[in-house]
Formats: structure tokens, C-alpha cells, sequence
């Protein structure tokens, strides 16, 4: 299968490559035998610089187990398939690198992450100024402390600000911190998990639009959020996730005008200015998504309204493309 | 109605977060309280919830003056008044079933009611109800929460950020759940939100801080 983002294959070479990423726990046999947790199945996508790719989807659709994926921080009883490849500084096979290269060439360098919660992220008994110095001095030994005041002044910190304890500084300006942290080797993609939880919406606008302004010096930022009003402000590509699967990519404004999958309209129509309709049912526990797929044809099957215009669901959950955009199962015709 | 006079609050001496505010909250309505982050909106919550005295003003409940918070509120008020903050997973004990979740208040003002309308009415299945709160998600955690605040069908509910964690369909689902109560039992509600889009959608009246 191809992989996507819906933007045009030419444009440039991908930061990050996922083909057919996919993630099971193995649950322990003598509590639940013969039970996995499919957290992560068959995602491909594209990375370019200069994008921001949101990864939108709710609360336990396996998201953030995709960034630990990428990260290599998943739990030892993860078993991981197929490929995640970072092509800079240097091209790495995310999956199958040993520690060290993880430790050494990505963490930091080569991914930059911009964690969920960020004044519980910093280290209580230290100044902000403090943190960054230290990750200047380990992660660009060459460069001067000059560097810690540009990193603030880009997140749009002052550089008095950096005196402060984490305790002492606002939700925002923690979040700002944090990404001024994921940026000091100027990694070619930064990976932003949930970054805005907590955060209010002026707050919220603002951290999207520092990683928009991220995206726009160069690097490629992959979003996690389930926050669609943050997303569409910011990303210039989307992917849907549910239970596990990714169901549909492609640029933002196309997605949001006009969502294909039922899923992602389910999505919209729920938001208060899209009609504050829930989707009907729940998402489907994750030991459960192998015996759905087998007798549903789809994850989503049992919660998807009849959506004019839309073929029945072929049975088949591969992503499927159509210009330029890519959907599962419930694919126009 | 349930109502905050001149409410003057804080937690450190001398630095007040609520500085003589006025909070009406009507039955049979939602009311949304609407301001930034840190300009007080959960001060308010814990004051009208009767979980914190303030410094100046007061509370009254259907009329009546509050006298005594936290312990020392009459079980007659403190039940009358139900809350869902937040982050539902700091707000329940990890070692309960999501039934027990829901059944908690029943359990502690001693009564034995069943609560399969109430778990169904917050969507709530039976598989899920067996369950501890690591192996639900926050939706589905919250969701609980949000019925064991009914459970003693309190004549007032506030929802303090109750869906700034969950994702947009659980959010609306929440609110369903929310607006159903006061058509049905004639609750009133203080919603409280920095989502100005959600309170626009679901409150008749905002007020600001």
C-alpha cells in the first residue's frame, strides 16, 4: 500500500515514513488467556517539513501509543510490526534501532517531543533557565548560552521568565518551556502528544500557532490532539484514528469541508458548532477489534449511521485512495 | 436557587481569587460560567459545592443560608448539590468497579436503590460497569462520575471543566446527559467552561469573571 498524507507525493521528501506501523500487548495469559490489545494497526503515513499533521481521535484510540512507537518507549510486552523510518539527521529504522541509537540519534535529536502536561514534565526543584542550559549543554556542546535566550525569545518567552521555578510559571508559559526543550537541537520533526490539555483556549490558540510557526521555519510536526477545533487551526494534514486504526488522511481544509469517513463526520457533527450530535455507542474495547473486524467487516460498523452518498462497507479496513485522499471501508464510489 | 453573594474566597492569606462576586444559579437551567485560566471559576465551584468557606459573603441553598462547609455542611445540603470536575481520574478511588463508582453515594447516605437507570441514562453497559477505572478511558470514566453526582438526584449539578479532557462526541454525549436531567428532575446546572463555542451551545446565560 502506498503510504499518505494527501499532499502531493512531489512535493518534497518525508522527515518520517510509517508503513503498516502496528502495536499489540500481549495481556498476561492467566488473566485473560490468549488475549492482545491491538493498540495500533496497519498506520501509514508521511511526515513532510513544513507540515503539520494532526493525528486526531478520542481518548484511548491509541494515539499516544503511536508517538511511544516512534519514541521506542513502549513497555516490553509490546510487540511492534512493520516500519517507521526517520530520514534526518540520518535515516533510522525507528523500530527495529537498538537503545543506543534511540538514545543517542533520536530522542531529542532527531524527534523532538513537546509532552502532554508540561509543568508536571519539568523538574520541580530547578529554574526553566536551568533545564534548557543543561539540555543545550548535552544536546549542542558547541553552542553558547546565548542559545537558551534565542530558544525563549522563539517560544515567545521573556528571558526573565527563565528564572523562574516550574511552580511559578502559568500553564502557558510551562507548555512554552517545554517546546522551547523539544527545540534545542532543532530536530527535523517534533512530535507534540496532547500538548494543550488543561491549557484555556487563548492558550490553547497560541501553543497551535507556535508549532504552526514551528512547521513554517522547516520542521515537520506531528500533532496528537483530540481537540478538532485546536487541529483546524493549525494542521495542514490530517489523519483520523478509531480503535486503533487510522480511517482517513488528507489535507486539513479538505477534511474538514468535507469528511468522507463516517467516523470523522460523526466527529464534526459532534462539535457545539457542527450540531453537538454524539456519535451513537461507544468505541469498542481494543482485545475486542480482532473478533469486530472478523464478523463486521469494519471497527466501526456497529456505530455508523447510514451516510447517503457512501458505499456499504466493503468489509475491507485498508485505506483506499481517491484523489488525492485516503479513506477506509466506507470509500465513495 | 442556589446562590453566592458577595463571595470573597481564596487560599492564601491576604490574596483573594474571588473578590466580592454574585453567582445565581436558577433551577430548571443551565448556567454558564465563563473566564480565563487562574480568574477563579473553580473557586467558585468549591464554594457553591460547600467544599470551601469563604472568607466574606455567603452561600444559600433553596433559600436557606449555609452555615457549616465541607463536614460540617447539613447532609440535607451537601446532597442537594452534585459535582463533576475536571479530570475524573484523581476523582475516584482506582480500587472500585465503575458500579461501585456510581453506587458510592448510595452506599454512604445508606440507602439500597438500583442504579441500572442511572448507568444506563450516562451510558454506562454492564461490561463497563464491572470494570476498574485503568481499564476504562477518561470518556468512559467521566461518564461514571457524571452518574454518581446523580445518583442522589441533586437538585443542583456543577460541572467544573467536566469535559475539557474528552473528546468532541463524549462531550456531547455528557451534555445530552446533563440537559436530560434538568427537563426531567428540574435541576439546575453551573457549567463552567473556558469553551466559549461549548457554553454559547449549552447555557441560556453566561456569566463572566
Amino acid at each position: 500500500m502506498t503510504a499518505c498524507t494527501g499532499a502531493d507525493e512531489q512535493e518534497s521528501e518525508p522527515l518520517l515514513r510509517l508503513d503498516r506501523l502496528s502495536v499489540r500487548f500481549l495481556l498476561s495469559p492467566r488473566r485473560r488467556p490468549g488475549s492482545e490489545v491491538r493498540a495500533v494497526t496497519d498506520a501509514s503515513l508521511n511526515l513532510r517539513p513544513g507540515r503539520v499533521l494532526a493525528l486526531v481521535g478520542e481518548s484511548g484510540c491509541g494515539k499516544s501509543v503511536l508517538a511511544s512507537a516512534l519514541l521506542g518507549l513502549l513497555p516490553a510486552n509490546a510487540q511492534v510490526r512493520g516500519r517507521a523510518r526517520l530520514y534526518r539527521p540520518d535515516p533510522v529504522e525507528l523500530i527495529s534501532a537498538p537503545e543506543s541509537v534511540l538514545a543517542g540519534e533520536v530522542r531529542g535529536r532527531g524527534v523532538g517531543l513537546v509532552p502532554q502536561s508540561a509543568s508536571t514534565h519539568l523538574t520541580p526543584v530547578r529554574t526553566a533557565r536551568a533545564q534548557l542550559a543543561e539540555a543545550v549543554r548535552a544536546l549542542r556542546p558547541e553552542a553558547g548560552a546565548e542559545l537558551v535566550d534565542e530558544l525563549a525569545r522563539r517560544v515567545g518567552l521573556r528571558v526573565e521568565d527563565l528564572e523562574h521555578y516550574p511552580h511559578e510559571l502559568s500553564g502557558g508559559m510551562a507548555q512554552r518551556v517545554a517546546l522551547a526543550l523539544a527545540l534545542v537541537a532543532d530536530p527535523p520533526v517534533v512530535l507534540a502528544d496532547e500538548p494543550t490539555t488543561g491549557l484555556d483556549r487563548p492558550l490553547v490558540d497560541r501553543t497551535m500557532d507556535q508549532l504552526g510557526e514551528t512547521a513554517r521555519r522547516g520542521h515537520g510536526v506531528l500533532l496528537i490532539t483530540h481537540d478538532l477545533s485546536a487541529a483546524r487551526r493549525v494542521a495542514t494534514d490530517v489523519a483520523v484514528m478509531y480503535a486503533s486504526r487510522i480511517v482517513e488522511v488528507g489535507p486539513a481544509e479538505e477534511i474538514f469541508a468535507n469528511p468522507w469517513h463516517p467516523y470523522t463526520a460523526g466527529l464534526l457533527r459532534a462539535l457545539p458548532e457542527g450540531g453537538f450530535e454524539p456519535i451513537p455507542g461507544h468505541p469498542p474495547v481494543l482485545t475486542e477489534l480482532e473478533r469486530l473486524e472478523r464478523e463486521w467487516g469494519c471497527v466501526f460498523c456497529q456505530r455508523c449511521p447510514d451516510m447517503p452518498g457512501f458505499a456499504p462497507c466493503t468489509g475491507n479496513p485498508e485505506l483506499i485512495e481517491h484523489g488525492g485522499r485516503w479513506v477506509a471501508a466506507h470509500a465513495p464510489c | 436557587m442556589l446562590s453566592g453573594t458577595g463571595l470573597v474566597a481564596g487560599y492564601r492569606k491576604g490574596v483573594a481569587v474571588l473578590d466580592g462576586i454574585d453567582v445565581e444559579v436558577p433551577a430548571g437551567r443551565v448556567t454558564g460560567l465563563a473566564g480565563p485560566s487562574g480568574c477563579g471559576k473553580s473557586t467558585v465551584a468549591r464554594v457553591l459545592g460547600l467544599l470551601q468557606r469563604p472568607w466574606e459573603g455567603r452561600v444559600s441553598v433553596d433559600g436557606d443560608v449555609v452555615d457549616g462547609f465541607r463536614h460540617s455542611a447539613p447532609r440535607a445540603q451537601r446532597t442537594a448539590i452534585g459535582m463533576v470536575f475536571q479530570q475524573p481520574r484523581p476523582a475516584v478511588d482506582p480500587r472500585f468497579t465503575l458500579h461501585e463508582v456510581v453506587a458510592e453515594p448510595l452506599r454512604a447516605t445508606g440507602r439500597s436503590e438500583p442504579i441500572e437507570a442511572l448507568t444506563e441514562q450516562v451510558g454506562l453497559t454492564a461490561e463497563l460497569l464491572r470494570r476498574r477505572p485503568h481499564e476504562v478511558s477518561d470518556g468512559q470514566l467521566q461518564r461514571a462520575c457524571l452518574g454518581r453526582a446523580l445518583a442522589l438526584r441533586p437538585r443542583y449539578l456543577i460541572c467544573d471543566e467536566m469535559t475539557a479532557m474528552l473528546d468532541a462526541s463524549t462531550t456531547a454525549a455528557l451534555v445530552r446527559v446533563v440537559d436530560r436531567q434538568v427537563e426531567e428532575h428540574g435541576t439546575g446546572v453551573l457549567a463552567i467552561s473556558h469553551d466559549e463555542a461549548l457554553l454559547e451551545r449549552w447555557a441560556g446565560r453566561v456569566l463572566r469573571i
